[in-house]
């Protein structure tokens, strides 16, 4: 394929950047506005030797694509609002039981069936809390298209990797959006597979402790026969309901993400040195507080932006050394303030933390953050 | 469309009678497997099987055999038995 | 000569937890002798389950096993098996699991006809969670959810089977645990999505409730209850009433999925060699 610079749908991309990190299954459901990352996959799959399926619901796409996991296959599927909320009870599963898989959420204005084609940033406490259960999780929201297509293929990574499932948190506006991109060459881009089990497999156990935070995942069929369940798991992955079992499992699960906060953490700023306010905005609302911030330094007012890639985990240290430095940070985002109350919570008084949130399909623009900026300082 | 037509026990062999020129059969019940559910003794057609009181288990009762001499090995026992506990050899 | 079931079990996970007489393990072992008969290699084969007393069977076997969530085991099964179509994917189900939560998942493992054999231990309750009306609980009969009687017709699964496209389906009986390992060989010899329904008896929470405390007395009741199949064609419907109809209900051809699947991406691969050419 020529790698040239092109216009890339943000939707498209998701699904070619899929492809290249690796992803040889994809299963779906139509729902706006994510179907066209189903209808790129169900085009190009095949033609790298991979599967494309439509399931007939959104929980059984979850299903199929752990199914497709646990056969060693890196998988992922997409969704929006409400099929993100159909998708929670298998992603709980993907989470117990420790199936890398990647899930794109596109999100539009809730709840329920809200603004199916208007664009919204209402799924971030979802992203993190939607399934039940203590749970661990990453959730990636990029920006631009570019970001777009680095963000799919950290998502692949990390989730190989740790052994997780991965959100991809895009919103309508990202979805369809058209910005040019030349596609690296897969020389360019650095892919991570799971790691495999290096012991015999009478000796090989699916959570097994002393094989690292991250033990080895066998593949099915692969001459190592072992067991996945749903239910709380000793090292070889059969039930238990011994607590002290239960215990270690839980804060292994949680070292998983602790002990990789380096690679999993990813965020970008923009005019924070010597910056009296920061603008705290991600995904598209993250262009909108870039653009406001510019204006604002052009005015002579002391505005920088932080702008996490990463919202889960949430990048506390940053946030709350930002807290330290600002007396005011600023959340715009499309909601009614979600991502805001995790600021609120690292800040901890240690500066103002103020809402903006907006709701009805439009997003925030430049001079709505900038009014609120200006009527800060 | 493949109805069968083959009746349960007949589809294992002789049941009527014990096969000549072969070694007595050999009933092993695994007690520790045995939950007493009666269903091997009505399983048999011959009536080698029977249940045993025995207080000492949480199910109250064990199969014994009582008329091994009696088994065609037709293997319904050992088709039947949910818990895996007994075996015809 | 006694069977090597062990061969097939996790030894040390036994003995298993379902109740005295319950006829999930007749089941089992009927479909470990089917497995046997296939010669296959136990590396190539996993069995997944959704959630119930019946979805506890893959920990007990010494195979690749999944025991999913209520109802998905279809939908995980159904990635394992296009991830890999060379292997032999099992689905061992109860009749909550597989018609009422999983209904849409085995409504469409059906219309696709992929090379799953799917079991349906139909005991006409939910056992595990205290002896709740399934959609198999026959009309009338009493469940800790339905003190007075169901008023909810039964759903009969082999005759949804038959209709959502599955190319075999059959019904046996834990009262007839030879002619049950025969069906479920056949549905394993199939290629397509096989169903096989197994009648079976819960005297625990089903029994009880209904004047068959015992497992004798159920597996009794099963047995006078299951018409086969061709005796049944001669029958008038009045006397088929509150019976159930035994034996290989329906055999056919059909594109199978995973093949179909092949060739798509044959036809994917050709096309792009042709625009790219």
């Amino acid at each position: 394929m020529a790698k040239e610079v092109r216009l890339w749908e943000g939707n498209h991309l998701v699904a070619e950047a899929a492809i290249l990190a690796g992803c040889r299954f994809f299963a779906g459901y139509p729902i706006t506005p994510s179907s066209e990352i189903a209808e790129y996959m169900a085009v190009r799959l095949p033609q790298v030797g991979g599967t494309f399926i439509q399931m007939e619901d959104e929980i059984a796409s979850m299903g199929a694509i752990i199914g497709a996991s646990l056969a060693g296959v890196k998988s992922m599927t997409a969704t929006s609002g409400p099929g993100f909320s159909l998708k929670q009870e298998n992603l709980g599963y993907a989470c117990m039981a420790e199936i890398p898989v990647v899930v794109v959420d596109v999100m539009r204005g809730g709840p329920s069936t809200g603004l199916p084609t208007h664009p919204s940033q209402m799924d971030v406490m979802q992203a993190r809390w939607g399934t039940h259960g203590d749970h661990w999780i990453i959730a990636l929201a990029p920006a631009f298209i570019h970001e777009i297509f680095w963000a799919t293929v950290r998502a692949f990574n990390l989730s190989e990797k740790l052994r997780i499932p991965v959100i991809l948190l895009l919103d309508e506006i990202l979805a369809h959006m058209h910005e040019g991109f030349r596609l690296p060459d897969s020389s360019e881009i650095e892919i991570v597979d799971r790691a495999k089990p290096t012991v015999p497999p009478d000796r090989y156990f699916p959570y097994d402790e002393s094989q690292g935070d991250v033990p080895p995942l066998a593949a099915f069929f692969s001459g190592y026969r072992f067991n996945i369940t749903g239910l709380n798991h000793d090292k070889s992955g059969f039930p238990t309901t011994n607590p002290e079992i239960i215990q270690r499992d839980m804060e292994r699960q949680r070292r998983k993400i602790e002990r990789h906060l380096d690679e999993i953490l990813w965020w970008d700023e923009h005019e924070l040195e010597g910056a009296e306010l920061a603008v705290i905005a991600y995904g598209s609302i993250g262009r909108s507080a870039h653009a406001a911030v510019d204006r604002a330094r052009a005015l002579g007012i002391r505005a920088g932006l932080f702008r996490p890639i990463t919202l889960w985990p949430f990048p506390e240290k940053r946030v709350a050394a930002l807290a330290e430095q600002v007396r005011t940070i600023l959340v715009p985002e499309m909601n009614m303030g979600q991502l805001v109350l995790e600021v609120e919570r690292v800040a901890a008084g240690r500066c103002d933390v103020v809402p903006l949130g907006k709701v009805g399909g439009i997003p925030i623009d430049p001079p709505e953050i900038l009014e609120a900026i200006k009527a800060r300082v | 469309m493949a109805e069968t037509r083959v009746q349960e026990g007949k589809a294992a062999g002789a049941v009527e009678q014990p096969s000549p020129g072969k070694s007595l059969p050999r009933i092993e019940v695994i007690a520790d497997f045995c939950k007493g559910c009666e269903i091997c003794v009505v399983m048999c057609p011959r009536n080698v099987l029977e249940m045993r009181a025995d207080p000492s288990r949480w199910v109250g009762s064990v199969v014994a055999v009582v008329r091994p001499e009696a088994c065609t090995r037709c293997m319904l026992c050992e088709v039947h038995c949910p818990d895996f506990a007994i075996k015809v050899f | 000569m006694a069977f090597d079931y062990e061969k097939y079990l996790r030894m040390e996970r036994m003995p298993h937890m379902w109740c005295p007489g319950c006829g999930i393990g007749i089941v089992v072992k009927a479909m470990l002798r089917a497995i046997e008969k296939m010669g296959w290699s136990q590396d190539d084969v996993a069995v997944v389950s959704g959630i119930g007393c019946t979805s506890r069977t893959p920990g007990y076997l010494d195979f690749n096993t999944l025991h999913t969530t209520h109802g998905r085991a279809l939908a995980f099964a159904t990635g394992l098996k296009l991830a890999r179509p060379d292997k032999h994917v099992i689905v061992i189900s109860g009749d909550g699991d597989a018609a009422a939560i999983g209904g849409n998942h085995f409504l469409h493992a059906c219309r696709r006809n992929i090379d799953i054999t799917l079991i349906v231990v139909n005991n006409y309750i939910y056992g595990m969670t205290g002896g709740q009306a399934s959609p198999t609980t026959p009309f009338g009969m009493r469940a800790s959810t339905a003190p007075y009687g169901a008023v909810d017709p039964a759903m009969d699964i082999c005759q949804v089977a038959i209709a959502a496209g599955a190319t075999y389906v059959a019904r046996g009986t834990v009262a007839q645990g030879l002619l049950l390992e025969r069906y479920i060989l056949n549905g394993l010899k199939h290629k397509g999505f096989s169903v096989i329904e197994a009648m079976s008896d819960c005297p625990v929470q089903y029994g009880r409730r209904n004047r068959m405390s015992s497992a004798v007395e159920m597996i009794q009741w099963i047995r006078d209850h299951g018409v086969p199949v061709t005796r049944a064609k001669e029958l008038p419907p009045e006397e088929l009433e509150g019976k159930f109809v035994t034996g290989e209900l329906h055999v056919a051809e059909r594109p199978e999925y995973t093949e179909e699947y092949r060739r798509l991406i044959e036809k994917a691969q050709k096309a792009a060699e042709g625009a790219h050419g």
